[in-house]
């Protein structure tokens, strides 16, 4: 078994070195050829500024695209009214990836002798579909409305927000209300990794292996208000958010009364000729129900009852080391009350046997010995930006569990090790549309959770051309 | 091995294609920028208090953050300059709106400096304050790279402003005379909307229409294109708009008659909050007409008492 999955590795690599010296020649041919850069779709068509002004390597934001969107996607320069525009102006972009990858996969259940096999599958394939559209109703009243299909086309809601900005004149007082990404500067829908084992930050999604709690994520839009304040230069950001927990569900289908905040707060700092530092922190405190009234055994939505806390809070930095390199780093404490760590709290969605509701009138009870499943992780991710279009990524994360829920569960049960490193080309930009060839590995191990209950490993080669228009 | 020849056939087949897609991309570039040379990048520093800015270090902000406007040459052609109005500054005749130094001069670098942070409002110019000092002092300096008179000339010395004398109804009448003597009418209007019977015909230097600045529009935080204080008002009349029809007034007006000036301008802003606007409404919301008193034996008409003559 171990044998196979080394051999299933050694294809990996062999082909993945072919890919990526392929990739790395398309590159600097197309580098050879000293492109200009230019910029990004909606809100640089509207003000006629390259997608680099706002971007690092879109998506993601640098200090003055970070800027423009706590002022309401607002340049703040008197024409930000809609009222400014040509009339035919329509604020939407359109972003979809194709891409050809291999998925491998260590240990599935299979109907084999052993009852598990080594996985490694190519072919073509689809990204979901972004529309994403925002900006100004009037001026400093903005909107954000994301609807996004995934890749079969099922849609839902992934933002639906308004915002009121710069009330009483003031930076500092800007409300916003709906569907919206939680206020961390690391941005995990501004990501530059696209692939499958290495497209999601694991720490904003992290719940320990058979934990209930499905309501801390915070890499979920969320449903809810938010205040934010910000400097006039926008080097100091705070913000508070109060939303139902419903992991961003509508219809609030969970519990009766249960709500979790997030607070965020960040400083940037000039340092020289390094570029601008920014430090900040994030605490995420909430309550979530662990049961449920039933009907005929099936939970009735939005009858949980018996809320139970938890926690996430950690350390969020970017560093610049001059203009060409830069870190993310971000830490994460997490917690969650016993209850969820013996699966008790979703079993709306099926996360957790219907069998765990002590509202069923079945009188479940926590099992003794269960105790607050608590860990500790990191990530670091490194951009190194050789000009506005090429840009080559890696990055490294890492998630331990320092108390598990059961006191007999391995005490590694549930680790993570997450690796993706690749690269990003705009061969070309403009102020109309955004495209790159997209070209990353990543891999990932998490201890215990293979069928057999060995470390299940998993690893992606992709190859795409992400656009929007 | 043939099985490895047959894949390194394939992934080279493989490249070609995804370079000759790349070329064709990469050629839609907008017509009117054509190539992309850089300009020659000379050693020009920039020294804005204990920072210096070097040129070769501006290059790569100026490609990601101003190059679409401004162009890669500098000439104010960049890809989205044809959708723009007002048009980008062409950096390569050096000519400069908000300058602290008298007209025709080149400004300072801290002119310059203050302008990317500053932004320019009723402009697509944004404020660019999230740059590190560093960063907009590179700026600076990259940008005098693409005009000879920075080689050529030292920046002008910078005007001296004096201390704002207070506000009075007397100095906002006075102010208000001025207006109709000077003839800022012409071009701004009676009531400073900028729809003054010259408004229509104005260009600037590059033949480009452009508009007086209307007072009357915009919020109570309203700013103005060189900054948003009274001395900044007070330094556009005494250093000229250079590029466009707004001359220097240094000849022409003495300092505490700009001053008043400055007094009557800003309760043309009639949405804005001000110090002006309190003294008018205070005064019952009317100017009253301006008398011209003799002057003391031993001071001029513009004396330093200044406003409320």
């Amino acid at each position: 078994m171990h044998m196979g999955m080394q051999s299933s590795y050694r294809g990996v690599s062999g082909s993945s070195r072919y890919f990526l010296t392929a990739a790395l020649v398309i590159a600097f041919l197309v580098l050879s050829g000293n492109q200009p850069a230019n910029a990004l779709p909606a809100f640089a068509r509207k003000y006629g500024l390259r997608c680099s002004a706002c971007h690092e390597s879109w998506p993601m934001l640098n200090y003055f695209g970070q800027k423009f969107k706590d002022n309401g996607y607002q340049l703040m320069n008197d024409k930000d009214s809609p009222i400014w525009q040509n009339p035919s102006y329509w604020p939407i972009t359109l972003r979809i990836t194709p891409f050809w990858s291999r998925e491998s996969t260590n240990k599935i259940a299979a109907d084999t002798a052993s009852g598990q096999t080594s996985l490694a599958t190519t072919g073509f394939n689809l990204s979901g579909l972004d529309i994403l559209t925002g900006g100004t109703l009037e001026k400093n009243i903005s909107f954000l409305l994301v609807p996004s299909a995934d890749e079969t086309g099922a849609f839902h809601f992934e933002s639906a927000n308004v915002r009121f900005d710069n009330l009483f004149h003031s930076p500092w007082l800007n409300v916003r209300v709906g569907k919206f990404e939680l206020d961390s500067f690391i941005s995990e829908k501004r990501t530059l990794t696209l692939s499958a084992a290495g497209g999601a930050y694991q720490l904003f999604h992290f719940i320990p292996v058979n934990d209930g709690n499905i309501f801390g994520q915070l890499g979920d839009n969320q449903i809810g208000a938010e205040w934010m304040g910000h400097s006039f230069n926008d080097r100091t950001r705070l913000s508070a958010a109060v939303f139902s927990s419903t992991d961003g569900n509508v219809d609030v289908p969970y519990g009766q009364n249960s709500y979790t905040a997030f607070f965020a707060g960040s400083q940037a700092f000039g340092a020289g000729k390094l570029g601008v530092q920014r430090v900040g922190g994030y605490a995420m405190i909430g309550a979530a129900p662990t049961s449920y009234l039933t009907s005929g055994g099936v939970p009735i939505l939005g009858s949980g009852t018996s809320n139970k806390s938890f926690s996430r809070v950690g350390f969020e930095g970017l560093f610049y080391l001059g203009e060409h390199l830069d870190f993310q780093v971000f830490t994460q404490h997490g917690s969650d009350d016993a209850w969820f760590g013996a699966c008790f709290g979703d079993v709306v969605t099926g996360t957790c046997d219907p069998a765990n509701n002590p509202g069923a009138g079945a009188g479940a009870t926590l099992p003794a010995g269960f105790r607050n499943p608590t860990w500790n992780g990191a990530f670091v991710e490194t951009h190194f930006v050789y000009n506005p279009q090429f840009t080559i990524f890696q990055r490294s994360e890492w998630v331990r569990m320092s108390q598990q829920a059961d006191p007999a569960a391995a005490t590694n049960l549930g680790n993570i090790d997450n690796y993706v490193f690749g690269y990003r080309y705009n061969p070309f930009m403009s102020s109309r549309a955004g495209f790159a060839f997209h070209n990353e590995y990543s891999w990932i191990r998490q201890r215990g959770t293979a069928p057999d209950g060995s470390d299940l490993t998993s690893s992606s080669i992709m190859l795409g051309f992400d656009f929007d228009f | 091995m043939k099985n490895s020849k047959q894949l390194m056939f394939r992934i080279g087949l493989g490249c070609l294609a995804l370079g000759v897609l790349s070329l064709p991309l990469s050629a839609q570039d907008a017509p009117d920028v054509g190539p992309h040379p850089a300009p020659p990048l000379k050693n020009m520093e920039s020294h804005i208090g204990k920072v210096t800015g070097h040129a070769k270090d501006g290059k790569m902000d100026y490609r990601r953050y101003c190059a679409g406007c401004h162009g890669d040459l500098g000439d104010g052609n960049g890809e989205n300059a044809a959708w723009l109005d007002p048009k980008p500054r062409d950096f390569t005749i050096a000519t400069f709106k908000c300058r602290s130094t008298p007209t025709g001069t080149l400004p300072t670098d801290e002119d310059l400096y203050n302008t990317i942070g500053r932004g320019v409002t009723n402009s697509n110019m944004p404020i660019w304050n999230t740059f590190s000092d560093q960063q907009r002092a590179d700026l600076v300096a990259y940008i005098k790279t693409f005009s000879p008179r920075w080689e050529k000339e030292k920046a002008g010395e910078p005007i001296k402003i004096g201390p704002e004398p207070a506000v009075t109804i007397g100095s906002i009448s006075h102010g208000k005379a001025l207006f109709t003597k000077m003839e800022c009418w012409k071009c701004h209007g009676p009531e400073g909307k900028g729809d003054g019977p010259s408004a229509a015909t104005l260009t600037d230097s590059k033949d480009q229409p452009i508009r007086p600045y209307n007072f009357a529009a915009g919020s109570d935080d309203s700013r103005f294109k060189c900054g948003g204080e009274n001395q900044d008002i007070y330094r556009i009349f005494m250093t000229g708009v250079d590029g466009t029809p707004m001359p220097s007034f240094s000849d022409n007006i003495q300092p505490n008659d700009a001053w008043d000036l400055v007094h009557f301008l800003r309760t043309l802003q009639v949405h804005r909050k001000s110090k002006e606007n309190d003294a008018l409404k205070a005064a019952g919301g009317k100017i009253p007409p301006y008398e011209e008193k003799a002057a003391p034996a031993g001071q001029t008409p513009n004396g330093a008492a200044g406003g409320g003559k």
